[in-house]
């Protein structure tokens, strides 16, 4: 029990403490890919720092709800993280599926986007309702995708997902595998905020969408909205990279497989920044109304990975 | 003598609610007075099914009878009210036709007394005749199918009925089933036959909506799981596969109507259809797997779908309510001229916030719970063969994740126009707080909300002893503290008492480092940012329209927006610009596509039969010699 505890509460921290690592890592990649010397690659832990020691300025026209919802975010993160298979195959809390979460990002979202509209401010409503926008437009993509992967692993538990496809290695080498991979990519793309849905780096356009809604935010409430919204990127990539290559995970949690798990968790997750971080450089932000148009595309590509299994069996 | 009733009513509906659970978990009893109703007499029994709806009905109806003692609105129509009640009450108890159908239409006639509340109003006066027009067109239909099923079983009562079904025609069986689902989705609220729904939900005082919303429509849903599975037996797979489609579709339907709406109780109006949709596409799924022969799915579905049938009663009667206090505090329903709320109501405000937490199904809370267990069900459908049922479940699948979304924004809508930020109107203002029995009405359902979503172990069981009393079939989705699914390897678990922990322990972590790592934790007051200007008003923030405009646009095929813009410019110069208006209003598509061309083709039908009626005595006694002639002629 207490060992479990113990692992649990490794994850949370592995993916806390991982996650300004991996913002900062595309940070520094994409600037170096346009010639830029970039920041440093840690410098996400230093602003962190500096907006923890930071004294906060809220609006007068704000309620409970904008002082809450930094802690809502975070919550909904922590327990992401507790679910979320990293360096085991099994993960030790194994009470839910993938369904709870795509509700626990639902829920940080929901009151996100209740704290754009509590400033009053027409840039927080503007962020809200586009944000709500694109989240509900991804949920299908989410779901279908999840049906692919509960159709040839026959569970939607993350764990079992996990468990099935690194015992039977043949059942992820299949083009529809790839497929619902791809679709999930994307909505990783729109669900994170990053291009060519939404630009991580600007406060200046008109067409953000996660900066306008977290604008009033500052001090001690920006640093948990900031590293929640980083811990979203990391388990949103974590959580592709296991459920579809999930070669190399540990079964058994001794300290040496834990050791290697941890490894092959950091080898994945530098693949895949890398691949984000060229796609960043290389793709224009679409505009808004646009967005809508790639989401439908992951959705077919999702929708047919469903198909796939019906006529593969 | 109104409060009095309203008491009453509070402790009979915990009475059959206590009753309605005793039934639940096997208590059966019967009543039969011979004389009182004629064909058959007065009849009620017990089954688990009944109970579970009594159980609703009865809770809901403390709810709201609690909140109409201190309601002002509830002044007027109480013993409308109280025949309103004991015939929602009556009506899942009821055990052979006559008693069934006369219970039926006391609720409606009943409820179009209650919805005709502000009589003076010409939109209520519309509101009540599309209500009165539609129930009983369902009335006809339901009294069509039970007279079919009677003629050819030879009995009135529900339990000959189930005995005699399977031996029925299919011909038969189909027609039936035809007609009797036109009846009860009519009174549920599915698309195409909603349009009642929105009209008279608004009109009538809150604790009516919330109790036709949580409970009456409910019991078409009920009559649906009767006819579908009991009275016309099973089914061919077409029965599920239309519930199941049309569930998709009211549910998008609903839901996207709700996101553009401006007034808080018809956006809750078509949220309701949403919801009945929901639970339409579990009863759809219920079915294909019954004919697929895999009643344990079945059982997983209906679970899903009398789940959400509870936990909608639960949340939409709280979201009504609170509506209420807002409609009643404020003077207006307009989301646009609310705003700020939660200062000057904060006990409405937070109990509002449980029901659209709740009904947007985040975790732990229960409509998280059912839409969970409903997409379990629609997953399932990996071990149902047939490539046509698959392609149905993965469409149900898909709809039922975009309504999720769509859900939630919805509500990010509701609760963030109507209590957020700055007061749009002097009104919202100057608004107060609701008196105490309406508050403790809206806590007891919230706290409803949160019990039903940590309880799930404890609920579950209960519910699967309903389904497994229609099935047949005994399945036990549970373990320990976790919902598992014992069919198959592990398909999936689900632990919201886990999960609410975890959630707290979240909460707390991050405060618990703020505070290790040195934070100051300071924050000074100030104004909202504004890009420099001066004085910030109400103006500037974001109105339920401009919220709702990304929607508009993505779902441009189905809104099929107009917009009038007419600018009105100085004689002199068309720079100088005098006057603009302009007004994007929602259209009400199935009115205009389905509804009018209908009536229209009615009217000319009737203008042509008119010609018979010449007013001519010979004339009437020369067709009343043709008509038997005609008789004589065809025996």
């Amino acid at each position: 029990m207490t060992r479990d505890l113990a692992l649990a509460l490794l994850q949370v921290l592995v993916v806390a403490g991982g996650a300004p690592l991996l913002v900062g890592g595309v940070r520094t990649l994409k600037a170096r890919l346009v010639g830029r010397r970039g920041p440093r690659l840690l410098q996400p832990y230093a602003d962190l720092a500096k907006l923890l020691r930071k004294e906060a300025v809220v609006s007068t026209t704000t309620s409970w709800i904008f002082r809450i919802t930094p802690y809502v975010l975070m919550s909904t993160m922590v327990v992401a993280a507790l679910i979320v298979p990293l360096f085991l195959a099994r993960p030790v809390l194994d009470f839910a599926g993938l369904v709870l979460l795509m509700y626990l990002f639902v829920f940080g979202t929901f009151f996100l986007a209740l704290a754009g509209l509590d400033a009053g401010s027409a840039f927080g409503g503007m962020g809200s309702s586009r944000e709500v926008a694109v989240a509900a437009l991804a949920e299908p993509t989410i779901v279908v995708a999840i049906l692919a992967l509960a159709l040839r692993a026959e569970s939607t538990n993350l764990g079992a997902i996990v468990e099935r496809f690194a015992r039977e290695p043949q059942l992820a080498a299949n083009p529809g595998h790839l497929l619902a991979f791809a679709a999930l990519f994307l909505v990783m793309l729109a669900e994170t905020g990053r291009l060519p849905v939404d630009n991580p780096a600007t406060h200046l356009e008109l067409t953000m969408i996660h900066e306008a809604m977290v604008l009033e935010y500052s001090g001690h409430y920006l640093a948990l909205v900031e590293w929640a919204s980083a811990m979203k990127l990391f388990l949103f990539m974590a959580l592709l990279a296991n459920l579809f290559f999930p070669w190399g995970m540990p079964g058994s949690s001794e300290l040496g497989s834990l050791a290697i798990g941890l490894v092959i968790l950091i080898a994945k997750l530098t693949v895949l920044t890398v691949g984000l971080a060229v796609l960043e450089t290389v793709v224009a932000k679409l505009r808004l109304f646009r967005v809508p148009e790639m989401l439908a595309g992951s959705f077919a590509l999702a929708l047919l990975s469903v198909l796939s299994v019906f006529l593969l069996k | 003598m109104a409060a009095l009733v309203y008491t009453v009513t509070a402790i009979a509906g915990i009475a059959a609610g206590v009753v309605g659970i005793g039934g639940v978990f096997g208590a059966t009893f019967t009543v039969h007075i011979a004389r009182i109703v004629p064909l058959g007499g007065l009849e009620l029994a017990m089954d688990p099914l009944a109970g579970l709806f009594l159980a609703l009905v009865g809770l809901t109806t403390a709810a709201t009878s609690l909140y109409a003692i201190g309601y002002a609105g509830a002044a007027r129509g109480a013993y409308a009210y109280l025949a309103f009640v004991t015939a929602l009450g009556l009506v899942p108890l009821a055990a052979n036709a006559m008693t069934f159908l006369l219970a039926w239409e006391i609720m409606s006639l009943a409820s179009w007394v209650l919805v005709l509340d502000r009589r003076d109003d010409a939109d209520v006066q519309r509101a009540a005749w599309v209500y009165a027009v539609m129930t009983h067109a369902g009335l006809a239909c339901l009294l069509a199918g039970m007279l079919l099923l009677a003629a050819h079983t030879g009995s009135l009562r529900f339990a000959d009925w189930r005995a005699a079904a399977p031996a029925l025609a299919p011909a038969i069986r189909n027609a039936v089933w035809v007609l009797l689902a036109l009846g009860f989705a009519s009174k549920a609220g599915v698309v195409p036959l909603h349009v009642w729904l929105p009209l008279a939900h608004p009109a009538a005082p809150s604790h009516v909506s919330a109790l036709m919303s949580g409970a009456m429509i409910k019991l078409g849903i009920y009559g649906l799981l009767r006819v579908g599975l009991e009275w016309a037996g099973p089914g061919p797979t077409w029965w599920g596969g239309t519930l199941l489609m049309l569930g998709v579709v009211s549910a998008l339907v609903g839901i996207l109507s709700a996101l553009v709406d401006t007034d808080l109780k018809r956006l809750l109006a078509f949220s309701s259809i949403e919801n009945v949709g929901v639970i339409l596409i579990g009863v759809g799924s219920a079915l294909l797997f019954v004919r697929a022969g895999t009643e344990a799915l079945a059982a997983i579905a209906l679970v899903a779908a009398l789940y959400h049938t509870v936990n909608h009663a639960a949340f939409k009667a709280l979201l009504f309510l609170g509506a209420g206090a807002v409609a009643h505090a404020t003077g207006t329903r307009n989301m646009d001229a609310h705003g700020g709320l939660i200062k000057r109501l904060p006990w409405t405000a937070a109990c509002f916030l449980v029901g659209a937490v709740s009904i947007s199904a985040l975790p732990p809370f229960n409509g998280f719970v059912s839409e969970w267990l409903t997409f379990q069900a629609l997953l399932q459908s990996v071990r149902v063969a047939e490539p046509g049922v698959s392609l149905l479940f993965a469409i149900g699948t898909a709809g039922l994740a975009l309504t999720a979304g769509l859900t939630a924004a919805c509500f990010v809508k509701a609760f963030g126009i109507t209590f957020l930020a700055l007061p749009r109107s002097d009104a919202a203002a100057h608004a107060h707080e609701a008196t105490a029995t309406m508050r403790w009405a809206m806590a007891g359902l919230a706290a409803a909300c949160v019990a039903l979503g940590l309880g799930a172990t404890v609920v579950v069981p209960a519910v699967t002893r309903v389904a497994a009393s229609m099935l047949g079939a005994a399945v036990a989705p549970l373990h320990g503290t976790t919902l598992t699914f014992s069919v198959g390897a592990d398909f999936a678990s689900l632990s919201p008492l886990l999960i609410a922990a975890a959630l707290g322990a979240g909460l707390v972590a991050p405060r618990v480092f703020l505070v290790v790592a040195g934070s100051p934790r300071r924050a000074r007051l100030g104004e909202t940012w504004g890009c420099g200007r001066i004085l910030q008003t109400a103006r500037m923030q974001y109105t339920a329209g401009a919220f709702a405009d990304p929607f508009k646009r993505v779902f441009r095929f189905f809104y099929r927006p107009v917009k009038r813009r007419e600018v009105v410019a100085h004689p002199d110069s068309r720079f100088f610009v005098r006057r603009i208006e302009y007004a994007n209003p929602a259209r009400a598509l199935f009115e205009e596509w389905l509804y009018h061309p209908v009536l229209r083709g009615l009217v000319g039908i009737t203008h042509r039969v008119q010609a018979l009626q010449s007013g001519n005595a010979a004339a009437y006694l020369g067709y009343i010699l043709a008509a038997l002639l005609i008789l004589l002629v065809v025996r």
